[in-house]
């Protein structure tokens, strides 16, 4: 067994573990630092369920080694919501009921907010191919489409000046 | 976890080839998107790993005083097809590796994985055929090139030794310059699937309807990805015509040699030889700007 000692921010809290050359970033998530919001699907990068992002861009962590993790910046759902209140992306699949039985729920989550942050304008089709790597067998898209676009509406549209990044 | 008995980090180019001529039964991991898979499937064991994830001088697309285009190996897909150099000067190479899974899997997948892996579907291998790039390989003695149409040696075999790292794709400007391009992917699936065929035209058009310059390449037409050579050789000097179409369709099917597999029959392939190649060269004749 081959250990290695990574330090890396998780949800903005800088720690220092020591894991398996062996593990995933999954593994490690769910595991050792017990973020189960972060889901086991298929293992193999094709679902999406186990979507976090790293540095605020999207990653499968299954796919990806946790020893790479070494002085990343890792955001999964749990550290979404910010003293009680849902995040703007949160909120929206909520108003939405944008969930059918809820297990990809985080990893579409984590994949709208990165485009939320990032400032553009998406169109429909725009949005399903961002999206597309959640998509897998379910029927139950049709919520979460128009709760991503909820989200991403221009603030203007909405009367505020909200870019989902305050959380207020 | 992983079936991994070793793993060994890379810094820097030259650390990976000392670690790879140390262990000979070595596998070097980038992006993982395929590496890991293999594993977890079964078809890959006691993997001893050579990481040389996230070394930076591998990473990175930018230009060279004479208008060469250089792209890292270990760029990923989603750096490729933002990136502003590609975007103005090569948008096809942009519009296919944009095509790949989906964004998940062009954040982590590399196209110099993509092309090592020595596959005929990659997405981005048909283009940078299209384009003529040639390939940088760095081993213990030195720095070699080749061209890509010379670094596909049969399915799943590249012209690459055990302790050799491909670092650099370039793409000089009179492959480039002028020409228009269009890519199309035929998959049963808009995203997350391999393609059925990759189809991508290049065209350069002088006045405003003659073929100055065309290039035709395909990815599962063949055991490896091809250039349509005879289509293009016809196809050059000519003006743009519906006949033209026509003929860029029939003269590729006798080019090319799919195969049946789970995916497709093979007749089914050369009916989408035919009729993308149509496609794309309509495209790309109009992308660089001609008229009918």
């Amino acid at each position: 067994m081959q250990l290695k000692k990574i330090t890396f921010k998780i949800n903005s809290k800088e720690i220092t573990i020591e894991v398996d050359v062996r593990e995933s970033l999954l593994d490690v998530l769910r595991n050792k630092l017990h973020m189960t919001g972060v889901k086991k699907g298929c293992s193999v990068g094709e679902c999406g369920a186990c979507t976090v992002l790293i540095d605020n861009v999207a990653f499968d962590t299954c796919i990806y080694l946790a020893v790479w993790a070494d002085g990343k910046e890792i955001r999964t759902i749990e550290g979404e919501a910010k003293e009680g209140k849902l995040s703007k992306v949160q909120q929206s699949f909520l108003d939405e009921a944008a969930v059918q039985c809820g297990f990809c729920t985080p990893g579409f989550v984590m994949s709208t907010t990165e485009m939320l942050e990032s400032g553009k304008v998406f169109s429909k089709e725009q949005i399903k191919k961002e999206l597309s790597g959640h998509m897998c067998r379910c029927t139950g898209y049709h919520n979460i489409m128009l709760a991503a676009e909820k989200a991403l509406q221009p603030a203007k549209e909405h009367g505020s000046e909200c870019t989902g990044k305050c959380h207020k | 976890m992983y079936d991994i008995i070793a793993y060994e980090e890379a810094s820097c180019i030259e650390e990976a080839i000392k670690l790879l001529v140390a262990n000979p039964n070595a596998t070097l991991i980038s992006g993982g998107s395929d590496v890991l898979i293999k594993l977890h499937e079964g078809r890959m064991q006691d993997a001893h790993l050579i990481s040389i994830h996230g070394i930076k001088e591998l990473s990175g697309v930018s230009m060279l005083e004479d208008e060469t285009i250089v792209i890292g190996s270990g760029t990923s897909f989603s750096k490729i097809s933002k990136h502003p150099i590609v975007q103005q000067f090569i948008p096809v190479l942009g519009e296919a590796v944009d095509m790949i899974g989906g964004p998940q899997i062009r954040n982590i997948g590399t196209i110099g994985g993509n092309i090592c892996n020595g596959v005929t579907s990659a997405d981005s291998a048909s283009t940078l055929f299209a384009f003529n790039a040639r390939l940088e390989i760095q081993g213990p003695d030195g720095v070699r090139t080749v061209l890509i149409k010379e670094f596909y040696k049969g399915p799943g075999k590249v012209d690459l030794q055990h302790e050799e790292i491909l670092t650099t794709i370039f793409i000089t400007p009179d492959n480039y310059r002028g020409y228009g391009g269009h890519y199309i992917k035929y998959a049963m699936r808009n995203a997350m699937d391999i393609a059925t065929l990759g189809c991508v035209a290049l065209c350069k058009v002088k006045g405003i309807n003659q073929i100055e310059d065309f290039r035709l390449a395909l990815g599962v037409a063949a055991p490896i990805p091809m250039r349509c050579t005879e289509t293009e050789q016809l196809i050059k000097g000519e003006n743009f015509t519906e006949e033209l179409i026509e003929k860029v369709g029939k003269t590729a099917l006798k080019e090319v040699n799919p195969r049946t597999s789970w995916r497709a029959s093979k007749d089914f392939r050369l009916q989408l030889v035919e009729e993308l190649s149509k496609r794309a060269f309509r495209q790309a004749f109009k992308n660089a700007g001609g008229e009918q």
